[in-house]
C-alpha cells in the first residue's frame, strides 16, 4: 500500500479521534479486525447507520406527537445512544445525553433542539467515515482493513 | 484455573465457554459476538429476549453464561435476568449504555452477576467466565453439603474444600477422604461436567412430586417434616435430604406466589423506584423490585401513593431509622393497629420477627383487614386481583398517610395479620408468609414495617391460595389449617435470620445466611414473574400447575441449604417450563 495514502488515511482517523468525533471503541473495532473479518469496522459502521436511521425515525415520531411521551422518547433515545456507543461516536452520544436529560426534565424545545443536533452530528459522521473507508478502500485490495492499524 | 477444567469442546477453561448474548441492537450483537470469538468462546447470539429464553429452554445445559442488553424492546432486560436465573441458574450479565447506579443496582437485585457498561472492552468480556466458575465453586459445595456423597463426583479443586466443607448424608464417610482423589476425577473432568451436576441431582419429575404434595398433605402442614414425607412417599432412592430441600423450595415456592400475586393485584398501580434501601431494608428491595416488575420496569420513579418509596428517599436513608420512612408505608398512627380487628396481632409478630425496625402498625392492619376480608372469597388463584385491589386501596391510604412510625418490628405484622386469619375463615398460613417475606426483604435486618406487612399480607393469601390449590384443588376458599402449618415450617426457614422466630414446627431447615439475600432478590423476580400482568405463565387456577412446578425446579436443586429459597430452582409457573 502506498505509504503516502496510509498515512493519509491515518492522519484522518487521527482527526476524527482528535475532534472527538469517535473514540477509543473504533480503535477497538480495528483491532477486533482479522482474516476472518478483514472490514469488520466498515462493516460494523454500515449496519449501525442502517438500524441507526430506524431509530430516528422512531424518536422523530414520538417527538411529533401531542402529548409528547417522554419517557418513551427517553427510551428510543437510550437505544440510539447505546447503538452510537458500537461504533464510538463520541459526538452523537454526547447529543443524546443532553437530549435525555431534556427528555427527564420534560423540556419539549429542548428535546427537539437537540434533537436537531443529534441528526446533524449523526449526519456529519457518517460523511467522515464514507470518505475514510473510501480512502481506505483506495489504498488497495487489503487496505480497507487493515488501514489504521 | 486453567488445570482441570477441560471442557468439552477438548479446549481448556475457559476457552469454549457457551455463551448466549442478547441484544436487540444489531451492531452490538455482531461486536459482542466478535469480541467473545476473540476470547475463544463459543457464541450464540440473539435479539430478543424471547427467542434468548427459547433457546434457553431447548437446550438447557446448552450455555455456561448470558449477556443480556438491558433495554430490549419484547421484553425488558430485567425480566429476562429473571427468567434466566429462575429457570436456567444461570450466570447473567447485564449490559448498558447506561450507567447509573440505580439502574446497576436494579441489575444486582435481579441478580445479575455483573454489569458492563457501553461501550464494552474486550478485556472486560476475557473475564466474564469467572462467573461461570463461581457459580460451579458454590454449586458444588452446595451439593457436598446436602446430597449423598456418592452423588458427588465433580470437585473444582481439592483445596476448594477445606474442612468446613461438611459431607452430609453421611452415607459414605470413608470417601470423604477421597476428596484427595477428586483433584484427579477432576482433570479428567470436561468442563462441561460441571454443569452436569445437576444431573446428580435429584430430579423432581410431576410424579415424583405429585407423590411430595400427597404425602405432605396427609401427613399435614403442620406436622411436616422431611423424615415423614420421605417416608409416607416411598420412594427408595429418595433421601431426607432431598426431600428437605424439595419441602423448603416448595414452601417458598408457594409464599412467592402468593405474594406475587397479591402484590400483582395490590400494586398495579403503585409504582416504585427501583432502588430499593440500599443496605438495610432488604424488604425495600424486595418489594420495589417487586413492584417495578409489576408496573413497568422502565419506571424508576417512586409513585408509591406519592411516597418516596423507595427513590430519593431511599439512598438518604440507609438506616434503619430512615427506611421507615422510606419504605414509605405510611402507617398512620391514628390508623387503628390491626390490633382492632386482631386482638393483639404484634406480638405475634414480634414473636415471630424481630426486626430493626419497630414493626410499626403500618397502616397495614387497616390492610390486613381488608386483605383478611377478602382473602376467603379470593380464593381461587386466579381471583386474587380481587382481593388486591381492596388491598391495594388499603395500601394506598396508608402510604398516603406516610409512614411515620416504624413498627415494633416486623413480627407485629405477621401477628396482625396472623390474628386477621384467625379471625376469619382464611387460615393462619398467613402468619407464615410475612415471617418469609420479612425475611427475605429483611435479610439484614432492617425491614420497614409497612413494606413487611404488605407483603406479607400478599404473601400469605397468596400461600394459602396456593397451597390450597396443591393440597386442596378443589377447594375454593382457604380455610384449611394446613397452610398454617406449612407456614410455620416457612418461619423456620426465616428463623436464623429472624430474631425472635417462632419457633418452627419443622426445623429441618438449614439457618439463613447471606446468600439468602441473593436468594430472596432473586426470589422477587420470581414474585415478580407471577405478578406480572403480561405473565406468560401458566394459568394461575389451574391446581395441577403447582404439581408441575417442582419438575424444573430440581433441575437445579442443590444449593438449598445456602440459601433456603434459592429462586433459581423455583420453577416460574409456566407450564412450558416443565420441560424435563
Amino acid at each position: 500500500m502506498d505509504k503516502n495514502h496510509l498515512q493519509h488515511q491515518l492522519d484522518m482517523k487521527r482527526s476524527l479521534l482528535d475532534q472527538g468525533y469517535l473514540d477509543e471503541q473504533f480503535i477497538q473495532l480495528e483491532e477486533l479486525e482479522d482474516d476472518d473479518n478483514p472490514n469488520f469496522v466498515e462493516e460494523m459502521v454500515t449496519t449501525f447507520y442502517a438500524n441507526s436511521a430506524r431509530l430516528l425515525q422512531n424518536i422523530e415520531q414520538a417527538l411529533g406527537s401531542r402529548p409528547i411521551d417522554f419517557t418513551k422518547l427517553d427510551n428510543y433515545m437510550h437505544q440510539f445512544k447505546g447503538s452510537s456507543s458500537s461504533i464510538g461516536a463520541t459526538r452523537v452520544q454526547k447529543e443524546c445525553t443532553l437530549f435525555m436529560e431534556y427528555c427527564e426534565a420534560a423540556n419539549a424545545e429542548g428535546c427537539i433542539r437537540t434533537f436537531r443536533q443529534v441528526k446533524q452530528e449523526h449526519a456529519s459522521l457518517k460523511t467522515k467515515l464514507e470518505d475514510y473507508f473510501k480512502l481506505a478502500r483506495q489504498g488497495g485490495p487489503s487496505a480497507g482493513g487493515q488501514a489504521g492499524r | 484455573m486453567e488445570n482441570g477444567f477441560s471442557s468439552p469442546r477438548s479446549e481448556s477453561f475457559p476457552a469454549g465457554l457457551r455463551v448466549l448474548v442478547v441484544d436487540d441492537d444489531p451492531t452490538w450483537l455482531k461486536i459482542l459476538e466478535k469480541m467473545l470469538k476473540k476470547c475463544a468462546y463459543e457464541v450464540t447470539t440473539c435479539g430478543l429476549a424471547r427467542e434468548a429464553l427459547n433457546l434457553l429452554r431447548e437446550r438447557k445445559d446448552g450455555y455456561d453464561i448470558v449477556i443480556s442488553d438491558v433495554n430490549m424492546p419484547d421484553m425488558d432486560g430485567f425480566k429476562l435476568l429473571e427468567h434466566v436465573g429462575l429457570e436456567m441458574d444461570l450466570p447473567v450479565i447485564m449490559m448498558s449504555v447506561d450507567g447509573e447506579t440505580s439502574r446497576v443496582m436494579k441489575g444486582v437485585q435481579h441478580g445479575a452477576c455483573d454489569y458492563l457498561l457501553k461501550p464494552i472492552r474486550m478485556k472486560e468480556l476475557r473475564n466474564i467466565w469467572q462467573h461461570v466458575f463461581r457459580k460451579k465453586i458454590h454449586e458444588i459445595r452446595d451439593i457436598d453439603h446436602h446430597e449423598s456423597f456418592e452423588g458427588i463426583r465433580l470437585s473444582i479443586n481439592g483445596s476448594e474444600f477445606s474442612e468446613d466443607c461438611i459431607m452430609f448424608s453421611g452415607e459414605d464417610l470413608t470417601s470423604f477422604k477421597k476428596r484427595k482423589d477428586f483433584q484427579n476425577k477432576y482433570d479428567e473432568r470436561d468442563y462441561g461436567d460441571l454443569s452436569s451436576t445437576k444431573k446428580h441431582r435429584v430430579v423432581w419429575s410431576v410424579d415424583l412430586h405429585q407423590k411430595f404434595v400427597k404425602a405432605v398433605n396427609q401427613i399435614g402442614f403442620d406436622k411436616v417434616g422431611p423424615k415423614k414425607i420421605l417416608d409416607l412417599m416411598n420412594v427408595p432412592w429418595l433421601t431426607r435430604e432431598n426431600v428437605a430441600s424439595h419441602l423448603q423450595k416448595y414452601r417458598l415456592y408457594l409464599i412467592r406466589l402468593q405474594k406475587e400475586n397479591d402484590l400483582k393485584a395490590s400494586f398495579g398501580g403503585i409504582k416504585h423506584s427501583d432502588v430499593p434501601s440500599k443496605d438495610t431494608s432488604g424488604g425495600f428491595g424486595l418489594q420495589s423490585s417487586i413492584h417495578t416488575n409489576q408496573n413497568d420496569v422502565a419506571n424508576d420513579r417512586d409513585q408509591f401513593s406519592g411516597s418516596n418509596f423507595y427513590g430519593q428517599d431511599l439512598d438518604a436513608k440507609n438506616n434503619e431509622g430512615d427506611q421507615e420512612e422510606i419504605v414509605s408505608e405510611p402507617r398512620p398512627d391514628s390508623k387503628k393497629p390491626l390490633t382492632a380487628d386482631v386482638p393483639d396481632p404484634q406480638d405475634t409478630r414480634s414473636s415471630q420477627m424481630s426486626f430493626d425496625h419497630s414493626s410499626a402498625s403500618l397502616g397495614s392492619d387497616v390492610n390486613y383487614t381488608e386483605f383478611d376480608c377478602s382473602i376467603p372469597k379470593q380464593y381461587p388463584w386466579s381471583e386474587c386481583p380481587e382481593v388486591q385491589s381492596k388491598q391495594e386501596h388499603k395500601l394506598l391510604l396508608q402510604l398516603e398517610d406516610g409512614f411515620s412510625q416504624q413498627p415494633p418490628g416486623v413480627p407485629q405484622h405477621y401477628i396482625e395479620i396472623d390474628q386477621l386469619q384467625s379471625g376469619r375463615d382464611t387460615s393462619s398460613p398467613i402468619k407464615n408468609e410475612p415471617v418469609l417475606v420479612e425475611y427475605k426483604s429483611h435479610h439484614e435486618s432492617h425491614i420497614s414495617p409497612k413494606e413487611t406487612a404488605i407483603d406479607n399480607f400478599s404473601v400469605q393469601s397468596k400461600s394459602l391460595i396456593a397451597y390450597h390449590q396443591s393440597f386442596e384443588p378443589s377447594s375454593t376458599a382457604i380455610k384449611s389449617m394446613k397452610p398454617q402449618a406449612v407456614d410455620l415450617s416457612c418461619i423456620t426457614d426465616l428463623e436464623p435470620c429472624q430474631r425472635n422466630l417462632i419457633s418452627p414446627s419443622d426445623l429441618t431447615f438449614p439457618p439463613f445466611n447471606e446468600d439468602l439475600t441473593v436468594c430472596w432478590l432473586q426470589g422477587d423476580f420470581l414474585n415478580k414473574n407471577f405478578g406480572l400482568p403480561n405473565m406468560e405463565f401458566a394459568d394461575y387456577s389451574d391446581p395441577g400447575f403447582i404439581a408441575d412446578i417442582p419438575v424444573h425446579l430440581y433441575d437445579t436443586l442443590t444449593s438449598d441449604y445456602e440459601c433456603p429459597y434459592d429462586p433459581t430452582e423455583y420453577p416460574i409457573v409456566d407450564q412450558g417450563l416443565f420441560i424435563l
